[in-house]
Parts: structure tokens; sequence; C-alpha cells
């Protein structure tokens, strides 16, 4: 719904008119909800910011909050629901921010000596206008944590899956958390690019990190292994703590002729006897 | 048509695969191969597919053909240098070619052959 340019004019003059008792209203309305985890003063000062946003916008003739006129006020609206996103208020606490104007409104209106339907039909139209703000603040505010939860997760991909060279030849990952098939896909791809950059022909997958071994990381594992192999390295998996173990017999996951230590010194100990029979057979 | 050469060095033919591997390609490098194996009486093969972006099945299929092919010439094949992503592709579509020795590079696919022919010889030595 748009607002008509004469409801334009006088919701701007409303807000102009009452200006100080009007954001006076609003921040009262809107501390309530906060429940004192942003001081008054910091809250007075937002909401000024966005009630001269308003006041922008309707002087400049924004019939709607998509127009061109609007920009200054949306930006306005996106930045407060970031600021808050990230400082942890709920969605319902950053709307009621902003709907408190309506509350705030009503109140100055209720104080007018003629009410009569004109003023009715203004309070409709204005507040299906702030309602609109409102749902714009609750999208930016999912955005911005969509935007958030997608930042951690790259971190946690990047953060998890170094590979580290161990030896001469013997590069070895180890694998912290859990392991899906994102993660796995990762692994897997620096784990062969490593062995390529290195040449070295053993790798050590070390999942005592790992906090649950089912199929589906039993699959991505043996599929990294006969990836390996077919590019000419041998694979190692080590760190199986018992309890792992015990899974893995329980669930029938066969590793088949994948060599698996309990320790990663194990593994590593294994390996450099194959090089040195290596050397010895040569 | 385009040919991929082989190259004989020492005990070993060398053949270093810079092309789109197409079907009639694979097929001329398998009867290149095996006339060469005859020819130069050589006992190692050595595949090199490091500029390869795609191994189909086709390709993975005459692969292990070559590699049996030389077996029964008495030659051993290593296929070197398979890109991660190809790795990745063949782990996928479940083809693990079996029969086929890999080394990383053409390097440790030498140092691969030698110790072969090593153990091989070994017990030749002290019967003689």
């Amino acid at each position: 719904m748009t607002l008509s340019s004469d409801e334009v004019t006088r919701f701007s003059d409303l807000l102009k008119a009452h200006e100080e008792q009007l954001a006076d209203a609003w921040t009262e309305i809107a501390v309530t909800s906060l429940r004192g985890r942003l001081s008054r003063a910091e809250l007075r000062k937002q909401i000024g910011e966005l009630q001269r946003g308003f006041q922008a916008a309707l002087a400049g003739g924004a019939t709607d909050l998509d127009g061109a006129e609007s920009a200054e006020l949306r930006a306005l609206l996106s930045e407060l629901s970031n600021t808050r996103a990230r400082q942890g208020f709920t969605a319902t606490e950053t709307a009621i921010s902003v709907y408190a104007l309506k509350e705030a409104l009503l109140a100055i209106l209720d104080g007018r000596e003629v009410a009569d339907a004109t003023t009715l039909r203004d309070y409709v139209a204005f507040s299906s206008f702030v309602d609109r703000a409102g749902l714009f603040t609750f999208d930016s505010y999912v955005r911005a944590r969509e935007g958030l939860i997608a930042d951690q997760a790259e971190q946690l991909l990047e953060l998890s899956t170094p590979v580290v060279k161990l030896w001469e030849g013997v590069v070895a990952v180890p694998l912290v958390g859990t392991l899906d098939s994102a993660r796995a896909q990762v692994v897997m791809e620096r784990l062969l690019q490593t062995l390529v950059d290195t040449g070295s022909p053993y790798a050590i997958i070390d999942i005592t990190g790992v906090l649950a071994v089912d199929t589906q990381v039993a699959q991505h594992i043996l599929k990294t292994v006969v990836a390996a192999r077919l590019m000419g390295a041998e694979c190692i998996i080590s760190g199986i703590r018992p309890q792992i173990a015990q899974t893995i017999v329980a669930l029938g996951i066969e590793f088949g002729d994948i060599a698996t230590k309990a320790s990663l010194a194990d593994a590593l100990r294994h390996v450099l006897k194959l090089t040195d029979q290596k050397r010895q057979g040569r | 048509m385009e040919r991929v050469p082989v190259l004989k060095i020492g005990d070993i033919l060398l053949v270093s695969i810079q092309i789109d591997m197409e079907d009639q390609v694979a097929l001329r490098l398998q009867e290149d191969l095996a006339d060469k194996i005859v020819a130069t009486g050589c006992h190692g093969v050595i595949i090199d597919i490091s500029a390869l972006d795609i191994v189909d099945s086709f390709v993975g299929r005459t692969l292990a053909t070559i590699a049996s092919i030389s077996r029964v010439l008495d030659a051993e094949t290593v296929v070197v240098g398979m890109r991660p992503a190809v790795a990745i592709t063949l782990v996928e579509l479940g083809l693990s070619l079996p029969g086929i020795r890999t080394a990383l590079n053409v390097e440790l696919g030498m140092e691969l052959l030698a110790q072969e022919r090593g153990e091989d010889e070994t017990p030749v030595v002290p019967a003689s």
C-alpha cells in the first residue's frame, strides 16, 4: 500500500511538528523491550537518526519504501538491523524498535483535540508505511544473520583442515570435529593437492579429533584413500580411539587392506619402516 | 590423426600424453606401445597423464588394457601424475582402475619400476 501525496505531506508535518515528543515516546516504548541491554541515551541517538531518516524520505515525497527517495531510510534500517544482529539482539527486539513508532504516533494523534475519519485513515496509512519499514528491518536482520553464519562456516572450513609435512615424503592431515560431505571434500582436495605439490608418496590421516565415525564419515575417508592410491600415494589411518574402533566394528565398516594404526607415532614408524625397506630393496 | 609419442629411456618407455585422449588416439597408443615393447625389449612403461583434465571410463579401460598387454610382454606399467580432480572424479564414478600401478610423478614412477625389477631379479642371483 502506498501513501497518497496528501498523506505524505500530513505524515511529514506530523513528524516535524512533534519531533522531540515523538522521539521521546518512541524511545520510551522501545527501551522496555530491550531490557537494559542498550543504554537509553544510545537508543535515543539511534531513534533520532531513524526519525530523521523517515522525515527526509517523506520530505522527498516518498510514497512507499521501495522508491529512490527512501534509499537513505532503507540504508539506516539495514544498518540498524546489522548492528543489532551482530550484538545478539533477537529479531523481535529489533523489529519492535521500529514498530514502536506506531505506538508513539498513536499517542500523539490521541492527544489531538479533533479526531475525525481523516485522522483514522491517516493513522492506518502511516502505520502500513511503518509496517513495511519493520518488515524491511526484519529482512535485513535475517540477511545479516545468514551472512554471519556463512562466514563462520567458511572460517571453520579454513581453520580445521591443515595438511602438514611430517617427514621427508610423508604428509599428515589431523582431522578435527565432525566430518560432513562439504568438509570431507575440502580435506580430500587439499590432501591430494599437497601430495602432488610435495611429491610425498605417503599420507597419514589422523582421526584423533573426529568425535564420531559413522558409515558416512568412513565412506569419505575410504574415498580419499582410494583417490590417493589412484594417484600413486599410500594412506595410513591413525588416531583411532578405542570407542571409535568399537563403533567401526559394530557398524561393519571394512577398511580392507588400508593400514590402520592406534596413534600417529605408530603410523609414522610404519611409514618409515616401509621407506627403509624400499631403500634396502634397491 | 594425432599420435602420442613413445620415448625410450634406457630400459623404460616413457609416454607423456599432452593431447585430449580421444578413443581413436587411445587405441592407437595401445597398438604403438605393444609394437615398441616388442621392438625395444624394454621392461618398463611409464604413462604420464599429468596434462589430462579428463579421464573417462574408456581411457581408464584402455590404460588397464595397456597394463595387461605390457605385463604379457614382460614389462611393468606405471601411470604417473594423475591430477587430484581426475582421481576424485574416478572415485566418484566408482572406477578404481584395478591392475594399474600408479605413482605421483615420473621420478617416483621410475623408482618404483627400478625397485620392481630389483625384486624380480634377486631370486635369480643366488640360483646362478
